[in-house]
């Protein structure tokens, strides 16, 4: 009764293979490499890329042991880290900046055929490699306001176009006022805006005394304009990071507004912060020529005007209406002007030149203020007369600033304005010492308890107990097996969570062997009490471990980081311990004592009950 | 080897005055202790900045203390952490602070006073992150709670969803009743260690119910007091074994783990014991009370066939 099909055998067996085989990149450890990847779409990563690197790394007598190359980069393996260092400067002075990010990285030293199978080391997480993890909170408040205010300049604009008079144009928290002189002028505002702003809600309101129109944003719109908030700053947070030459660096969106990022191995959380919140915009409006600036250096800030500095110069007072901001700005380079002055040279998308263009027209004789909006610090860089029509998109800021200035002006042009400003709401930052003295200390307690379970249960249930510690042996082997598989980042409270399933994965052994006890005191052949043994067992074992799954889930669903690695490891030990446990155990059982004539079965001394016939 | 077998069952539903009491004792002093002392809520939940650093020497925390107070942080809370070496600051949210750029300021001002100071960890948690996660603790809480009743309910039968729950409550009250009376640290993973103990100790419920129904089946004619005394007594060494083992993993967690793991095997092991006794002394009473019959289970399924030796 206590024999498997010849299959299930197989099975068995093949999936041991299959965990010993993806648990195996994880002994062989890394080694310290330098990646060079492409920054820009232009940007190849080809064998004459290759061949240029290892040219001048021979040339420098650079020893190296080995070369990658892939569609994403270059990987370059050294034996040390002061040889990675020195290699990575070297190679970050050779490489152009602008196309490639050089960088520094640990790569497996697993085999190049286990790659080819992906089988691939665990990935670990921050708190095992050393490295930073900022979560940051899109400011949808302010995403709301900056386009409330884009959408006023617009609608003053249609009316103006229109010829529909108007007695003023505010922005009330979430909603944009226009004040009517009458009723039929409202009607015709509605009309026309009606055709041109499908995203708006228009409410006529005469509650104040006056015909005033009400304009909010649809719910829906808001929802859409809030996603590509989000999405926008996303890729924007990209650009930034790739300013810092991390190696894999992970960005992602957590929840509606929040944006998550992973910088590994980064050491200066300063610089990363700085260039992370590093919101830099360009805006271009009009200066006002006739405003008073003495009276506003005292207070008296004319209506519709604010009052800046000009850099180098003295005070200016602008418009506040935002003709251009720097969204439109597809590339930003430093140079020089004609005077061979450092300045940025902007281009334009086709919008922007189109706007560009037709308020150059409309201003000839003016001066038009280019402001600098960094960390709410806005600047005026240089307030120009406009002299002549500028079209074609080509722009050039030439301010006075320093080449080094210009350099930063154009960095942060690049790499794009968050589309709503955002703020840092966790930081966790962990030291490379205290990465790897955690990934100790995790091993080391999974190890002693696994040693201390093992040891107790192979003298408490002896050949069974060897048995029992052998498929929880497997079942750790399955976990990381499978761990590995779906290349899950594993972090300390993860570690936690493979030793506790250590101690509770045996609970399903010690149910089936207490059974068998159980069922030999009870008078039963040798057997038959292994067979009932793992037979009745099963429904304590499914339900036992299924509502313990239910907790994982619930930590799963509503947990959060760290948590939420305990629950998956908590999880998936749970599903390794159900086949480990059960199956595993059992074949090992048949293939030992399933073909013999048994006389006792040997899971150690038993005591037997005096009265076990009044039992049956 | 065999330990834990008893020649005769053991009446443990018979000290039930016993146990309900000393139950209602601990349930009204945990109530009672997180009412007035409440939880030592770690920055994951308050939010603030925590900060772990490391001397070469062994650290002069009044001098570190000094440095603080000179950048204008007299509130923060400066410890050793661990070894003599380590220090661990603590700071609470700062309103001119926003962003987390605390940090950067406390370890220029630590680098400039001895420049042999490393980094070691910083946590930074935002007010209206630690609000979230403390509501996303109690939703997971509630979850699995019904999660539990609706299982057993479907599996054996609502008495014995209701009376595990109960039990497992108890647990995580205790648990929680521990934290706030020695006032240890209750952070992420503590909150993940109590949820795990809601699962976990719902185990013993789960096979002393699978022993119990089996025994309505096998012993017809005993009454629901004997069929449920019988089944912990059965299932006793395994009890013992399995939480013996998970008890020294823990212990192992403990011990080796670091702090990092300290109170998180700190909330298991509370929860691991009293997970044995309220499974044992308050789910099976409760049971009784409930008025559990071998009706509520043997006519829901009919019996297995029995395997005859």
């Amino acid at each position: 009764m206590n024999r498997y099909p010849l299959w299930k055998y197989i099975i068995i067996a093949a999936s041991i293979l299959l965990g010993l085989l993806y648990t195996l990149p994880n002994f062989f450890g890394e080694s310290p490499a330098v990646q060079i990847s492409p920054l820009r779409a232009g940007a190849h990563t080809d064998t004459a890329l290759l061949q240029r690197v290892e040219q001048t790394l021979k040339q420098q007598n650079i020893p190296y042991s080995g070369t990658i190359l892939e569609a994403t980069g270059i990987k370059i393996r050294f034996a040390d880290t002061d040889t990675q260092i020195k290699a990575k400067d070297i190679l970050s002075a050779e490489i152009d900046s602008n196309d490639y990010i050089v960088a520094l990285n640990l790569l497996p030293n697993s085999p190049q055929w286990m790659r080819h199978i992906s089988a691939l080391p665990m990935y670990l997480g921050l708190d095992l490699r050393g490295g930073v993890h900022f979560m940051l909170q899109v400011d949808m408040d302010g995403a709301l306001t900056k386009s409330l205010d884009r959408f006023s300049a617009d609608l003053r604009s249609t009316l103006r176009e229109k010829r529909i008079p108007s007695a003023g144009i505010s922005r009330e928290r979430s909603k944009v006022i226009i004040k009517f002189r009458d009723g039929q002028a409202r009607e015709r505002a509605i009309a026309e805006f009606k055709k041109a702003f499908e995203d708006l809600d228009f409410q006529p309101d005469n509650s104040a005394g006056e015909p005033r129109l009400v304009i909010s944003i649809k719910p829906e719109a808001l929802i859409g304009m809030q996603n590509s908030a989000v999405q926008r700053n996303i890729t924007t947070l990209r650009n930034r990071v790739n300013e810092l030459g991390v190696a894999e660096p992970i960005i992602q969106q957590a929840g509606a507004d929040r944006v998550i990022v992973q910088l590994p191995g980064v050491q200066d959380t300063a610089k990363a912060k700085e260039i992370l919140g590093r919101t830099a915009t360009l805006e271009v409006r009009m200066v006002d020529e006739k405003g008073d600036i003495d009276a506003a250096l005292r207070g008296a800030v004319p209506l519709g005007t604010e009052l800046f500095t000009e850099r180098g110069s003295g005070p200016i007072l602008v418009k506040k209406q935002i003709l251009l901001t720097g969204d439109r700005i597809t590339d930003a380079q430093p140079g020089f002007d004609q005077d061979n002055q450092p300045a940025v040279h902007l281009t334009l998308d086709n919008n922007g030149s189109r706007i560009f263009k037709q308020l150059t027209r409309n201003n000839v004789g003016k001066r038009m203020a280019i402001l600098l909006v960094e960390k709410n610090l806005t600047e005026v860089v240089t307030a120009p007369v406009i002299r002549e029509e500028i079209g074609g998109g080509r722009v050039q800021i030439s301010g006075k600033m320093s080449s080094i200035e210009a350099r930063d002006v154009a960095l942060l042009l690049r790499a794009g304005a968050l589309a709503a400003p955002m703020e840092i709401v966790e930081e966790r930052t962990v030291g490379p010492s205290l990465g790897a003295e955690n990934i100790t200390k995790g091993f080391n307690s999974t190890l002693y308890g696994f040693l201390g379970v093992a040891a107790f249960i192979m003298v408490y249930y002896s050949s069974i107990g060897v048995i029992s510690t052998i498929a929880l042996a497997i079942n750790l082997l399955f976990l990381i097996g499978l761990l590995s598989i779906l290349q899950a980042t594993l972090t300390l409270p993860g570690m936690a969570g493979m030793a506790l399933t250590v101690g509770m994965a045996i609970d399903a052994n010690v149910l089936i062997n207490e059974r068998i006890r159980d069922e030999i005191r009870h008078g039963a052949s040798p057997q038959a009490a292994i067979h009932a043994g793992y037979d009745r067992a099963w429904d304590a074992i499914i339900d036992t471990n299924l509502t313990t799954m239910l907790a994982g889930i619930g930590l799963m669903v509503f947990g959060s980081g760290p948590v939420k690695g305990f629950a998956v490891v908590l999880c998936l030990g749970i599903l390794t311990t159900l086949f480990s446990a059960v199956t595993v155990s059992r074949a090992m059982v048949n293939l030992m004592y399933g073909n013999r004539k048994l006389t006792h079965v040997p899971i150690g001394s038993i005591k037997m009950l005096k009265k076990s016939s009044k039992k049956n | 080897m065999d330990f834990f077998r008893f020649e005769n069952d053991i009446p443990f539903t018979r000290y039930r005055l016993f146990s309900f009491t000393l139950s209602i004792i601990i349930t009204i002093s945990s109530v009672y202790f997180l009412a007035t002392k409440g939880l030592n809520l770690a920055v994951d939940f308050t939010g603030g900045t925590v900060m772990e650093i490391s001397y070469q020497q062994p650290a002069d925390l009044n001098k570190t203390r000094q440095v603080l107070a000179d950048i204008g942080m007299p509130d923060a809370i400066v410890q050793n952490f661990g070894t003599s070496r380590d220090v661990m600051i603590r700071l609470p949210v700062k309103e001119e602070h926003a962003g987390g750029d605390l940090s950067e300021t406390v370890i220029a001002a630590l680098k400039a006073d001895d420049p042999s100071v490393e980094m070691r960890r910083i946590e930074f948690v935002g007010p209206q992150v630690g609000d979230e996660l403390l509501e996303n603790g109690l939703l997971a809480l509630l979850f699995v709670a019904m999660g539990i009743v609706a299982y057993l309910a479907f599996r054996f039968e609502w008495k014995f969803g209701v009376s595990c729950i109960i039990a497992n409550l108890h647990d995580v009250l205790t648990i929680l009743g521990c934290f706030s009376f020695f006032q240890w640290e209750f952070d992420l993973t503590v909150l993940a260690a109590v949820l795990a103990v809601l699962g976990y100790s719902v185990n013993e419920s789960v096979v002393i119910s699978d022993r119990i129904r089996e025994n309505f089946r096998k012993l017809r004619k005993a009454t629901t007091e004997h069929v449920i005394n019988n089944a912990i007594t059965e299932t006793m060494s395994r009890t013992i074994i399995t939480h013996g083992s998970t008890q020294l993993v823990v212990v192992s967690m403990f011990l080796f783990g670091g702090e990092a793991l300290h109170n998180f095997a700190l909330a298991l092991t509370i929860g691991i014991l009293f997970g044995i006794y309220s499974s044992i002394m308050i789910a099976s009473p409760t049971l009784l009370l409930l008025g559990a019959k071998r009706e509520d289970l043997v006519k829901i399924r009919k019996p297995k066939e029995e395997v005859v030796p």
